[in-house]
């Protein structure tokens, strides 16, 4: 007897819908045969058997939900150690993290609103000022949030197009664009080749030429390639052209390292961007943030990095109802308040600090979080006047530390608050590596809420 | 801001073929070429001065490319190129004073004295620059054919570069886009034989710089970029081509250029009996005013009373840049980002 297990499909997923069986109790399968579809939010994938046997049981029905990875899905009669089937194709790789999961490199428990004892967690959410009063909130994913933004925004705005690569046909790598080009079509919704140099440019041409371009990379890894015109094309224009000449578009994508991705696919680039004068760079963090900052990005004259994370895209937050959520470009959030020691983080970063505020309550510190959202402009008077009431700092990024984003923000808080702090800053950064491969080791790179802790407790001199 | 049309535009009408140019015409393409020239001449005096800084790359040689191109260019046609863009600015009708005072950084400057010698423009004029990366003027002018397409404008995007940017990769992701979506663009390579100092047999595999777009189904053609009115003839064609939905086309335009690569360059790659031949031989302000002459189009004194005007026209604007004050320190901060109207 062999049990068949859901498979993963791809790095980061966690689990998935059994869409259709091929196969009913009786059949024989041969290894290779396909015996299932699955689903997961961004794929539909075939399942082939790896072992021979006689279908005994179905042990899950066709149009199951959330189906955990490796659950038993049916059984074989013969053969004997459980047999994982394997998807028949593989999801490339940029197309297949799947964010619901919290993979083995990420510390559990980047989600807010986790189960801890009511007593540690904050008195009351803070009222978000941003969100109109009495307005509805829907549970969206940051997935569809940033759809529903660009979907809005083209709709506002017929200047307003999407291009780049698979974001068309394919509904999107990470299925960000999913619907778009059904609704504007393919004059506004245009898959590229794979040519990130060359379509950067080709966008950079058609803002100068008065358009707004979105600019999809199908992650910032691959940007790299188009980093000159990023900056010396859309960056430098209206400076150099005494004003004459604007970029107005933005460069999205997923930023920093998804799950076992490796070195390559794996890095935050704000503290790239933000060095630029000419760029805005955005990193948001919930699925509000994601809509009603892209929002703003698209609509600002300027060129805007804007930097979503593939860990957060399946996350489900409040979302405001309508299309007119906008949220400023350059003010950054305080998601918790706590007079004992300053967090700052940006991204996917922001749930890491969030839990371990909590952590920190447990234990008598009261951790004060501040998103940063808008890397550039750095909202600096806002977490200066964190630091001026809790006189700690402890900045969290997921890229390296050295001239890295919390560099700047340390900067800052000497700057503007010196004599307010009581101990030196402490960064939490990935560690000065390229990020490895193996799990062990990808988790002792990134920053943890464990690491979190442990750096707030250092600059409160507690043990 | 740059007095759009001002200076140029004198060839006026796209083209017919097997034309009968008129002599205002024809008069015309001398005039706007020696501007240049004489432009040239004293950008690179200025140089000399240390009133200009920096690179300054000139158009000495190859005037007849800009002037050639332009002139079957229909309004609300594009033009972008690299960094020897002072012949093209000027050709599109960008205010000689306004190029000279940026060249030497002055308020009065078509970028306020922010951008310089490789970085003009110009809206009304249509010019998107001026840029001072090799082969980064072939996507934005792509670019800007895809906005002429999604507009469906019936515009043309006019992208230069030169032989040594056609060995830049992106020079041929553009190719690839814009002959799959066909977009109007017709890029213009400008082979004065030199990538800086390598020449183009030491530096390219294929020295047909017109076969380049091959590989894309892009056509192209070799065109002599000594004769202004080979070039007008052969920009009407690939003009054609581009507007009517065929998609991009390539102009290799055989020409030379008389200087060095910029202002610092002593040229010792190349002779001066190579130099002197090309001059003597293929000159395009000469080789126009000699046909002007034997064709009857005009007398010498016709020709003294344009050399006159286009004398004075660059002695103001030489004027004007020396005396246009240097910018308020307080734009060292403006235009870094355009407020938003949030």
């Amino acid at each position: 007897m062999t049990d068949i297990l859901m498979p993963a499909l791809s790095p980061t997923m966690e689990e998935g819908t059994l869409a259709k069986w091929h196969v009913q109790v009786g059949d024989t399968v041969s290894a290779g045969d396909v015996i299932a579809e699955i689903e997961t939010d961004k794929a539909t994938m075939e399942v082939e058997a790896v072992d021979e046997g006689v279908v005994e049981e179905l042990l899950v029905e066709a149009g199951a939900e959330g189906v955990k990875v490796n659950a038993p899905i049916a059984r074989l009669a013969g053969g004997a150690a459980p047999a994982v089937a394997e998807p028949a194709a593989k999801a490339p790789a940029e197309a297949s993290g799947d964010p619901e999961k919290k993979g083995p490199a990420e510390a559990k428990g980047d989600e807010p609103e986790g189960e801890g004892p009511a007593a540690v967690r904050p008195a009351a959410p803070l009222a978000d000022p941003e969100i109109p009063e009495g307005a509805k909130l829907v549970k969206t994913t940051v997935r569809d949030a940033l759809r529903d933004a660009m979907a809005e925004e083209m709709r506002r705005d017929e200047t307003v197009f999407l291009m780049g690569e698979e974001v068309a046909q394919y509904q999107g790598a990470y299925k960000v664009s999913r619907g778009l080009l059904e609704e504007f079509g393919e004059r506004r919704v245009i898959d590229t080749p794979i040519t990130e140099h060359g379509f950067a440019g080709l966008g950079v041409g058609a803002a100068m030429a008065g358009l707004k371009p979105i600019v999809e990379f199908m992650t910032w890894n691959f940007a790299m390639q188009a980093i000159d015109h990023i900056i010396n094309s859309a960056a430098k224009t209206h400076y150099m052209s005494g004003g004459q000449i604007t970029t107005p578009m933005v460069f999205r994508g997923p930023n920093g390292a998804a799950s076992r991705v490796a070195a390559q696919h794996s890095q935050d680039y704000a503290a790239w961007y933000a060095h630029i004068p000419g760029l805005k760079v955005i990193a948001p963090y919930d699925a509000a943030d994601a809509k009603g900052l892209l929002k703003a990005a698209i609509r600002d004259p300027n060129p805007v990095v804007f930097l979503e994370h593939e860990m957060l895209y399946g996350q489900e937050f409040d979302v405001p109802e309508g299309d007119d959520y906008v949220v400023p470009i350059g003010k950054a959030k305080v998601r918790r308040t706590g007079a004992d020691v300053t967090i700052t983080a940006y991204s996917r970063m922001v749930g890491l600090a969030l839990k371990a505020a909590e952590e920190l309550a447990a234990e008598g510190i009261e951790a004060e979080v501040v998103d940063l959202r808008t890397i550039r402009p750095m909202d600096h008077a806002t977490i200066v006047e964190s630091v001026r009431k809790t006189h700690r700092l402890v900045t969290v990024e997921e890229g390296w530390g050295p001239m890295g984003v919390g560099a700047e923000v340390i900067t800052r808080v000497i700057e503007h608050a010196f004599d307010y702090l009581d101990a030196p800053p402490a960064r939490v950064c990935q560690e000065d590596v390229p990020l490895p491969y193996a799990a062990n080791l990808e988790a002792l790179s990134l920053p943890s809420v464990e690491k979190i802790v442990k750096a707030a407790k250092a600059v409160c001199y507690r043990p | 801001m740059a007095r759009a049309k001002q200076a140029a535009k004198t060839g006026g009408t796209p083209a017919e073929a097997g034309e009968s140019l008129s002599k205002d015409q024809l008069l015309g393409f001398y005039r706007d070429m020696l501007l240049i020239r004489r432009f040239e001449e004293r950008a690179g005096q200025l140089y000399g001065m240390g009133l200009i800084g920096g690179f300054c790359h000139l158009y000495i040689g190859q005037e007849a490319i800009a002037v050639g191109v332009q002139s079957i260019q229909e309004d609300g046609d594009q033009v972008i190129t690299a960094y020897r863009d002072h012949g093209h600015m000027l050709a599109c009708g960008m205010d000689p004073n306004e190029v000279m005072a940026e060249l030497t950084g002055r308020s009065g400057g078509s970028s306020k004295g922010k951008g310089g010698s490789m970085h003009m423009f110009s809206r009304e004029a249509e010019f998107y620059g001026g840029h001072g990366i090799v082969g980064a003027p072939a996507p934005l002018g792509t670019g800007l054919a895809l906005a002429n397409r999604y507009k469906d404008n019936g515009k043309v995007a006019f992208t230069y570069f030169g032989d040594g940017a056609a060995n830049q990769g992106q020079v041929y992701e553009s190719f690839n886009m814009a002959a799959l979506w066909k977009l109007p663009v017709v890029y213009v390579i400008e082979n004065n034989q030199y990538a800086m100092g390598t020449s183009l047999e030491r530096s390219s595999s294929e020295t047909h710089m017109y076969k380049r777009g091959a590989s894309f189904r892009i056509p192209g053609e070799e065109v002599d970029g000594m004769d202004v009115l080979a070039v007008r003839d052969a920009a009407r064609r690939a003009a054609a081509h581009a507007r009517s939905g065929e998609g991009p086309f390539i102009l290799e335009m055989k020409t030379y250029r008389y200087r060095g690569h910029s202002m610092s360059d002593p040229a010792k790659y190349r002779t001066r009996e190579e130099v002197d031949e090309v001059r003597k031989t293929r000159d395009p302000i000469e080789h126009l005013r000699e046909k002007l002459e034997r064709d009857g189009v005009a007398d010498e004194a016709t020709l003294k009373a344009i050399d006159a005007e286009v004398k004075r026209i660059v002695a103001d604007a030489a004027e004007f840049a020396r005396t246009s004050p240097e910018p308020e320190l307080s734009e060292l901060y403006t235009e870094v980002y355009v407020e938003a109207p949030q």
